[in-house]
């Protein structure tokens, strides 16, 4: 944690225009106990077991900017997602928001979250104007008057109407009810909003609006966002800084452009060759070929957890887990792997200073 | 192969729905085939129809909902009306299925391997020493390591991925030569999804099965089908070769749908959106249902409703008015071409 503490201070002291990021997570680590059969506790007498949801992970992101975890079931990213908003606390390490730790941070309104399923996360007996409303009651809001007109505000800039406001969460469509949500997340003028799979209930066409929608936003009103997603393509879309996760750990991060023009992570190529796409009728798959399944957070693999399933995998990579090495800038690329050649072919643009390792 | 009959032939279907506010029509004038060995993709947004298409030709429509109209011919023969003992038969051992969710398409209190073996003693007429055979060589041939040793687990021993490959197994079991997959790799992550994918395409290759594969996902039915077929509200919007659908669009729809999909490294400053949401089926509006959405209607788009016409290179069929083919060659006025057309076809106003 340090080291890279340091190496930030390094960073902004060269930078032009020095500016500590907005969100800073330092070397994260959250492990649920698992609850062993009690036969089981009893034969082997061994210590309690844990789940390395989250296994040290760090990462920065600018004010205005976006950071997407991406990454398969189980290797922790909602995990961060609740971490990031203070409904987890983390078991070791620090994520702070605008300096300050989030953990035991006053409830401000200041950060807010989008969950991926409107229909659970919005309270069918309250009519949405309620909803809406709610955040800025919680921060202590009462000129019910003032209330009403900046909910008007939100639903229009979300694309509802005032007379929406009056009907119940039942009555609307799954994009609508996403509107809805962001709406919500958007009342008590929050800095930074960390969503946990926005589109993952939705068809595409309404996706597609949606991710609009939450671009423009971001545009008008200068937010920060943590963006959680399984879906390779939504996040190359609204990234532009990216981190893949594998079992609890970062094992590539990088601009998003670059990270998917020339993914160097063994584990980053094979997400890529697996996505299908529309552009190629059955590729000769260009990535490794894609086998195996992810292993358990209970029980990683030792060394590096991808080896089982990577065709590089040598005896270092089954002794020796390989670490993100420690970046001096949080648009730099880096990858967790023995076998990771430097990403030198091309650099990110015009970020990127030759050179500064 | 399109001279010879097809496997599957789909005929005008019409399904519907009775509740207490009248008669809901959730597919409606759906007539596809699907030959022997190919993989049918049946793509759109939730509600287009699609799930219900795959369940009215397993004869499992839940209660209340019916086929009312066109026919489903298996082999040539009709099985839609088929009384329930016969679908049962038909059911299983000519047509497979593969659902979602593994989990609920498996008995979660029996080994996975007795659960195969049941089936194959239920379909065939082989001894239980002969199932327990076939059962352990399927499980092997769905790519499940150790089948020996799996044959006793219980499905929650398993992965969402080996589970879905004992779904598919299960089947496989009694050799259909068609298999209904309703989305079968939307509850997997992308790297077990990938692996799904190869096992139809090599199960097609290797045994000419042929699938009716359901998904929303384009990239799924571009790496696996041979040729698609986009549902609308209901209705075909156009069918064709995957390639020639993905590529050159006949319908606005699938022009539209195809812009508003992210691709990896292919950042647009926006994506393309369609306006508004696929009608409720107790709101679907007169003429072409995509009417109000489409960047491209017209007078006769907002009367008539479209019906798929062959476009002119053979490639698909396709219902609009704008599509290139027989219906945009007609020449008059739309008010004149959409009298022609409703001439032409007595039965196109159905809805008030």
């Amino acid at each position: 944690m340090p080291r890279e503490l340091e190496a930030r201070r390094d960073a902004d002291g060269r930078r032009s225009a020095p500016e500590r990021p907005l969100v800073e997570a330092y070397d994260l680590f959250c492990h649920y106990p698992v609850a062993t059969p009690l036969v089981q506790r009893l034969a082997q007498r061994g210590e309690n077991r844990v789940v390395k949801a989250v296994d040290g992970v760090g990462f920065t992101i600018r004010r205005g900017e976006t950071f997407a975890l991406v990454g398969e079931s189980g290797c922790g990213k909602s995990t961060i997602a609740r971490m990031a908003v203070g409904l987890q606390r983390p078991t070791g390490g620090s994520f702070r928001f605008d300096g300050e730790e989030v953990a035991g941070r006053r409830r401000d309104g200041r950060i807010q979250i989008v969950f991926q399923d409107p229909a659970r996360s919005l309270d069918p007996r309250w009519r949405v104007r309620r909803i809406i409303a709610e955040p800025m009651r919680a921060s202590g809001a009462r000129d019910r008057a003032a209330m009403r007109r900046r909910v008007d505000a939100l639903l229009d800039m979300v694309g509802l109407t005032s007379a929406d406001g009056d009907r119940y969460p039942h009555e609307f469509s799954g994009g609508q009810r996403q509107r809805i949500s962001i709406a919500r997340a958007l009342a008590d003028e929050p800095d930074f909003v960390v969503c946990d799979e926005p589109t993952s209930a939705l068809d595409v066409s309404v996706q597609a609006q949606i991710l609009n929608l939450m671009q423009d936003l971001q545009r008008r009103m200068g937010l920060t966002y943590l963006f959680i997603s399984h879906d390779l393509a939504v996040v190359s879309q609204v990234a532009d800084t990216v981190g893949v996760m594998y079992l609890g750990r970062l094992v590539e991060t990088g601009p998003a452009e670059a990270l998917f023009e020339t993914p160097v992570h063994p584990y980053t190529r094979m997400l890529l060759s697996a996505v299908p796409s529309m552009d190629d009728a059955r590729p000769a798959n260009e990535g490794p070929p894609v086998r195996g399944e992810v292993a358990s957070p209970i029980d990683p693999p030792a060394g590096c957890a991808f080896h089982p399933r990577c065709p590089m995998a040598d005896d270092r990579c089954r002794r020796e887990r390989p670490d993100l090495p420690v970046y001096a800038d949080d648009r730099r690329r880096a990858a967790a792997c023995h076998h990771a050649e430097p990403p030198a072919p091309a650099p990110p643009r015009g970020l990127a200073r030759p050179g500064e390792a | 192969m399109s001279a010879a009959s097809p496997l599957l032939e789909l005929i005008d279907l019409r399904v519907e729905i009775a509740t207490r506010h009248g008669i809901l029509v959730p597919v409606e004038g759906v007539s596809l085939r699907i030959d022997e060995g190919e993989i049918l993709g049946v793509v759109g947004e939730s509600g287009a129809g699609k799930s219900m298409l795959g369940s009215a030709i397993v004869g499992l429509l839940d209660p209340g909902i019916r086929v009312a109209g066109g026919e489903i011919r298996l082999d040539g023969e009709r099985i839609d009306g088929l009384p329930a003992a016969a679908l049962r038969r038909i059911r299983g051992r000519r047509i497979g299925s593969i659902y979602q969710d593994p989990l609920t398409a498996l008995d979660p209190l029996y080994p996975i391997g007795a659960q195969i073996v049941e089936t194959i003693r239920t379909h065939l007429p082989v001894t239980a020493d002969e199932a327990r055979r076939r059962a352990v060589a399927l499980l092997d041939e769905v790519g499940i390591p150790a089948p020996e040793r799996r044959f006793a687990c219980l499905p929650h021993e398993l992965s969402g991925g080996m589970r879905q490959r004992v779904v598919i197994a299960l089947a496989l079991c009694t050799e259909p030569r068609l298999i209904i997959a309703d989305e079968p790799t939307t509850a997997l992550d992308v790297s077990i999804q990938a692996q799904i994918i190869d096992l139809m395409t090599r199960l097609r290759r290797e045994r000419g099965t042929a699938f009716l594969l359901v998904s929303h996902d384009m990239g799924v039915i571009a790496r696996a089908a041979d040729r698609v077929a986009v549902m609308y509200s209901g209705r075909l919007a156009e069918v064709g070769p995957v390639r020639r659908v993905i590529d050159r669009p006949a319908h606005p729809y699938t022009a539209c749908l195809m812009r508003t999909i992210p691709r990896i490294a292919r950042r647009r400053d926006r994506l393309d959106q369609i306006e508004g949401a696929m009608p409720r089926l107790d709101a679907v509006p007169p003429g072409c249902a995509f009417h109000p959405r489409c960047p491209s209607a017209e007078a006769r788009c907002r009367v008539d409703r479209p019906e798929p016409e062959v476009l002119p290179d053979g490639a698909g069929a396709a219902a609009c008015w704008r599509a290139p083919g027989p219906a945009a060659s007609v020449t008059a006025s739309p008010a004149e071409a959409g009298a022609a057309v409703a001439a032409r076809r007595p039965t196109v106003a159905r809805h008030a």
